[in-house]
């Protein structure tokens, strides 16, 4: 104890005279920040995760919630992370876990990008009056068409691929049942069903109560293969072996006990209660022949009639691996920026590893184009996507479609505040207390996200009528429509961009 | 019922499951596969409670994700036989490769000969499925990685000492390996520990040791004494105390 305690994260106060004692913030606080006594709300800020749960609930707008209100000597090398990282390690001796995504203060490349728009020379479309064509495929493209005649007819000889049909290029991540709640993930597959289009199930098992949206739902298969079987492979539209993830590249992860109850126990197939441990690796890829012959053994067991997407997180060589993977039989490379979400990783790894989404994109697309295979699989965004425009760019620098996933979450409550490692999310997502579950109602949590998805399909078709595109198709790839902002020439010549101005 | 024989012989693997696959969807009960070379997928997510005879040696993945049949292979198994294998099983009359029932759930594979490495890695049990691994001869290193539920039993028929490689057990969080005669603690895994094998344990067991030496014709009377040692997690735990909170 003698390093004694470090300053509150955040303080909270408040508004006595705005207060009337409704009790909601003592009720709403997982984290137990609020207690009576003798009539009076005490507080206890060192508990408060900056949930925003107490502040959104408040009917009189009484509670106020500062961050850092403590300030340290301010240094520039030593921030007061960096300090109090230090005295909790020193402490412990253990790894730092964190949630959310990618934390440290990197520059964001979406937000130096700018979008084109049509003035005189080539008309803009209007999408109130021409219809814009936003259905994506997702799978492998024949390389060229064949017919035969019949009797006057034209008849298709090539053998399609499976692919997967989107009504809009927004697709939500893999998040698990045991990651979030069962309450969270049935809100997001209400709002795939109703806006067309598709949900990762993530590593856990599907629960019988997503089965009836089991056509909207890509299942995946990870390194702890949980919850999987082969009624659960042919559940689901599409399979994803997932090989890496953004927040946390080259690790595995583990699902702590606490989490694992009955009902997760159940999906996942793990008895109650015992830590569920996906390896780093697949154990059974060791290789790059060893992960086709896991797709080519995923699409044997289905019969060859799902595609087979395989997701990587961005990490410096991703677009060799990516060509690498485009060989393999799979149907689709979904690439994980290192500002994606997670439940749960360790700190140094979430700040610190792996690359930006936009480069990833930019390389994948350039070397697959290159080799002449990128018809051979469709490219699936993810990372950080935090709105259309982040979308309609990541489009444009050759993604085929997007996974958003914090951004669903925040569609049902979630404030961003990283503690979902600890179970108690207030917001009922990343919890498996049914008391916390049950805020979340999932005909009004699926009407939210449905409203993101929709809202955010409108402002990319303005955006590509401005442009004077009316189909996806004319959008993908096409940087032209792209100019950079302050990017360094390296970074333009990677995103295969021109300087604004150029 | 007649057998539905079929000759393998120069036959992709696809074609090939499909014939297995229609064959088992129209009730044969029984099918022979002849000249199998190094087709990969035998068996893959096929339900049912056909048996499958297969003469030569298939490819990887035998089994994977396979739900009832019986296959008994009369040569040896490449790379991850009974691959997250559900239920049925694989009796393979030889050896096999590495990863052999890798995050298997259920049902039985039995090698009369020796496996590679990482044998029964993640196999994992719930409920009433328990996924049962029995090898013959020994295995090369890490044995029952991350093993979260199920068994393993190793009998090192012409070995002396039965295993001799490392890593048994790394990061074992359920279930049990047991190996015939003693194991030195060295070739332990991080996170495994031997505890003593008993009458107990024997009694639990026997039907198991049974059933591996019917199959093989060998004198399972040999085995029938308490002559193990059994390898069980130090924690259901392993992770537990390895974090603290930003």
């Amino acid at each position: 104890m003698s390093l004694g305690s470090v300053p509150l994260k955040y303080k909270i106060s408040i508004d006595r005279d705005q207060c009337m004692k409704c009790m909601r913030c003592v009720d709403n606080c997982s984290y137990g920040v609020y207690r009576i006594e003798n009539d009076k709300i005490l507080i206890d800020s060192r508990k408060c995760t900056a949930c925003h749960r107490c502040i959104s609930m408040c009917p009189r707008d009484a509670i106020n919630l500062q961050e850092k209100p403590v300030d340290y000597r301010s240094h520039p090398l030593w921030t007061a992370e960096a300090r109090e990282d230090v005295i909790n390690q020193a402490r412990t001796g253990k790894i730092i876990l964190s949630g959310m995504g990618n934390a440290r203060d990197y520059p964001i490349i979406f937000d130096r990008l700018v979008l084109d728009a049509c003035q005189v020379t080539n008309p803009s479309i209007d999408p109130l009056r021409e219809p814009m064509e936003l259905r994506t495929y997702l799978g492998k493209k024949p390389a060229k068409l064949e017919f035969t005649k019949n009797n006057g007819d034209i008849d298709l000889k090539t053998k399609l691929a499976p692919n997967l049909k989107l009504d809009t290029p927004i697709m939500i991540g893999h998040m698990s049942y045991g990651a979030i709640s069962l309450n969270a993930q049935l809100s997001l597959a209400k709002a795939v069903a109703k806006t067309g289009t598709f949900m990762g199930t993530g590593e856990g098992g599907m629960h019988e109560s997503i089965y009836p949206y089991q056509d909207h739902t890509i299942v995946q298969i990870a390194s702890g293969r949980f919850g999987v079987d082969i009624d659960y492979l042919e559940r689901g539209a599409a399979i994803e072996i997932k090989v890496g993830q953004g927040a946390k590249p080259g690790i595995g992860g583990h699902l702590p006990g606490e989490k694992v109850c009955a009902d997760v126990s159940c999906t996942r197939m793990i008895p109650l209660g015992s830590d569920a441990i996906s390896p780093a690796p697949h154990h059974d890829i060791y290789s790059i022949e060893d992960l086709a012959q896991l797709v080519r053994s995923l699409k044997e067991a289905t019969e060859w009639k799902k595609p087979v997407f395989v997701k990587i997180a961005a990490v410096h060589n991703v677009a060799a691996i990516a060509a690498g993977i485009a060989r393999s039989d799979a149907d689709a490379v979904v690439i994980d920026g290192f500002k994606g979400g997670t439940g749960a990783a360790p700190k140094v790894f979430r700040d610190n590893v792996g690359i930006p989404i936009e480069a990833a994109i930019a390389a994948v697309d350039e070397k697959l184009n290159e080799q002449g295979i990128r018809n051979k699989v469709s490219l699936i965004a993810s990372g950080g996507i935090r709105n259309s425009a982040d979308i309609t760019k990541s489009i444009a620098l050759g993604a085929d479609a997007v996974y958003i996933g914090t951004a669903s979450l925040i569609a049902l409550g979630c404030r961003v505040c990283g503690n979902c490692y600890r179970g108690l999310c207030p917001w009922g997502i990343a919890t498996q207390k049914q008391e916390l579950v049950d805020r979340i109602d999932p005909e009004v949590g699926s009407e939210n996200v449905a409203n993101l998805i929709n809202a955010w399909t409108l402002e990319i078709s303005e955006l590509m009528g401005a442009a004077g595109l009316n189909s996806i198709e004319s959008l993908r790839g096409n940087r032209e429509r792209l100019r950079g902002y302050m990017l360094d020439q390296g970074l333009l010549d990677v995103l295969k961009i021109e300087s604004v101005g150029a | 019922m007649e057998p539905l024989v079929i000759d393998a012989k120069g036959m992709h693997y696809t074609p090939l499951n499909k014939l297995i696959r229609e064959a088992v969807a129209s009730g044969v009960k029984e099918i022979v596969l002849n000249n199998v070379l190094g087709q990969r997928f035998i068996g893959n997510g096929v339900r049912g409670d056909a048996k499958i005879t297969i003469n030569g040696v298939p490819g990887g993945d035998l089994g994977m994700f396979m739900s009832g049949p019986e296959c008994e292979i009369f040569g040896n198994a490449e790379h991850a036989p009974g691959n997250t294998m559900d239920y049925g099983s694989l009796i393979i009359h030889g050896s096999a490769g590495d990863a052999v029932a890798h995050s298997m759930r259920g049902g039985k594979v039995f090698v009369e000969g020796n496996i590679g490495y990482r044998g029964g890695i993640h196999m994992k049990e719930y409920d009433g499925k328990r996924p049962i691994l029995v090898v013959g001869g020994t295995s090369h290193a890490f044995l029952g990685e991350y093993m979260a539920g199920g068994l393993i039993l190793v009998f090192g028929i012409g070995q002396e000492p039965t295993i001799q490689d490392r890593g048994i057990g790394s990061g074992i969080h359920g279930g049990e390996i047991i190996i015939r005669g003693d194991v030195n603690e060295k070739l332990l895994g991080v996170g495994a520990k031997k505890v003593k094998f008993n009458e107990d344990d024997l009694e639990r067991l026997t039907p198991v040791i049974k059933d591996f030496c019917e199959r093989f014709g060998i004198d399972s009377s040999q085995f029938l004494d308490t002559n193990y040692s059994k390898i069980i997690p130090a924690s259901s735990r392993p992770f537990a105390g390895k974090y603290t909170w930003e």
